[in-house]
């Protein structure tokens, strides 16, 4: 009976998926900087992988479910391009980023001080992308490499590169404001 | 190796990502270069902060809700054609039984509400600073503090000794109601003790359900309906359970 099927799938699918909705929630709010967004855009994306979950052959299901969200997402940045004539996350943003600096003026490395962790989402919220979406795959949401060159369909050597970028970059906005609290 | 290469592969090597091989040259590059040395430090130690903070969000309730709202319900209704069935005999009997039926699903749908209400509230309690309205390990403190903002006193029973510490109190709502909640700890894990008061004054034994990955285990007694909620797993959530009822028992009779 059609019926009972879907009542199975959607019970494979809530055990299977559903454990990740904090992680998927979290990408989503650094990724459009929004909470309700973010909400709106986790729904759609569990909706999409119900729909896809036939197709879904693993391994892993949090990758999966982030490359999902990032076509949600995507979707989201080009409504918000359509409805407003300027956005501050366009593309070209991160052009506009200053390169990481080199640390060899000074060798002897400062210790960063602990921040509260408002102030570090805050620090990771101005990364520009592709860097902050890199950077929070690897730092907060724990995947791999290769699970990172996966759900953002790009070599592991690219998701290398991004990731010293980003931590360079975090670095520097660190440093920056310990340096403006002073 | 090149210091490019380098700034680039020590990313690497602090995630664990990078091979023997690759990680030797690597270490041989650093230790002969400052400025690489140096950024492997800075590196290191911003990384080391960052796994000490959390950075990740706790996804709303509300969300969980709608998520699943919007999945075919896990719980099969009844078909349309056992509900046929049942008319086709067409006796008085199994008219009543009917109703009856109907009574019963009515009662567990509402039962499953307010554990969904239930789990949601342990659920909001977890976000920063939703926890904890009273905070104490003294249940002298506890409980008084209650008083005058429920229609009934909720047990605080300290079970510090038996391995669940007693962090604090808050109230909650649930079922469009204020209730009490009593918080323990178990190692990390919080149990959200909600109490609320009911008509029914018959001993119903505990019963454990799970939902949301969350371990929900409820009981009746003396006028009070309990509702211990905890991601700990179902055997250590029986066992405060257990605890907390022989506890409570001591207390009336002694």
């Amino acid at each position: 009976m059609p019926v009972s099927d879907d009542f199975q799938k959607a019970q494979r699918f809530r055990e299977a998926a559903l454990p990740y909705l904090d992680d998927v929630y979290t990408l989503a709010r650094y990724l459009l900087r929004d909470a309700s967004d973010a909400e709106d855009a986790v729904q759609e994306c569990y909706l999409r992988a119900l729909k896809h979950f036939d197709s879904y052959r693993g391994p892993a299901m949090k990758p999966w479910l982030f490359a999902i969200l990032r076509n949600v997402c995507n979707a989201e940045y080009a409504r918000r391009a359509h409805s407003h004539a300027a956005i501050e996350d366009t593309p070209g943003a991160a052009d506009q980023t200053p390169m990481w600096q080199e640390s060899e003026a000074s060798p002897e490395t400062e210790v960063l001080r602990s921040r509260d962790a408002g102030a570090i989402r805050k620090m990771i919220d101005g990364l520009a992308e592709p860097f902050k979406e890199t950077f929070v795959l690897r730092e907060i949401s724990n995947l791999s490499y290769r699970e990172i060159a996966e759900a953002v369909g790009a070599p592991v050597g690219t998701v290398m590169s991004r990731l010293a970028r980003a931590r360079a970059m975090l670095r520097a906005a660190w440093m920056a404001e310990e340096e403006h609290s002073k | 190796m090149t210091c490019d290469e380098a700034q680039i592969l020590l990313h690497a090597l602090l995630d664990n990502e990078l091979d023997a091989g690759h990680a030797r040259e690597l270490e041989a590059h650093i230790a002969t270069c400052p400025a690489c040395t140096a950024e492997f430090a800075a590196q290191r130690d911003m990384k080391r902060v960052l796994a000490g903070t959390t950075l990740g969000y706790s996804a709303p309730a509300t969300l969980r809700a709608r998520i699943e709202a919007s999945m075919p319900q896990a719980r099969p209704q009844p078909s349309r054609r056992s509900v046929l069935r049942g008319f086709a005999m067409g006796s008085a009997v199994s008219a009543l039984a009917a109703t009856g039926i109907v009574a019963v699903v009515l009662r567990q749908d509402d039962q499953q509400r307010i554990l969904s209400e239930v789990v949601s509230a342990h659920l909001r309690s977890l976000q920063a600073g939703h926890l904890i309205d009273v905070v104490s390990t003294d249940q002298h403190t506890v409980k008084p503090w209650f008083n005058g903002k429920l229609d009934v006193a909720p047990p605080v029973i300290d079970l510090t000794a038996q391995g669940f510490t007693l962090v604090g109190g808050r109230l909650d709502y649930v079922d469009a109601r204020a209730i009490g909640a009593v918080v323990y700890k178990r190692r990390q894990h919080i149990i959200n003790l909600f109490v609320a008061q009911t008509a029914s004054t018959e001993h119903r034994p505990p019963k454990t359900q799970t939902m949301q990955g969350f371990n929900c285990r409820r009981w009746g007694e003396r006028g009070l309906n309990f509702w211990a909620v905890s991601d700990i797993g179902g055997d250590e959530l029986t066992e405060f359970v257990d605890k907390f009822e022989a506890a409570m028992k001591a207390n009336v009779e002694g």
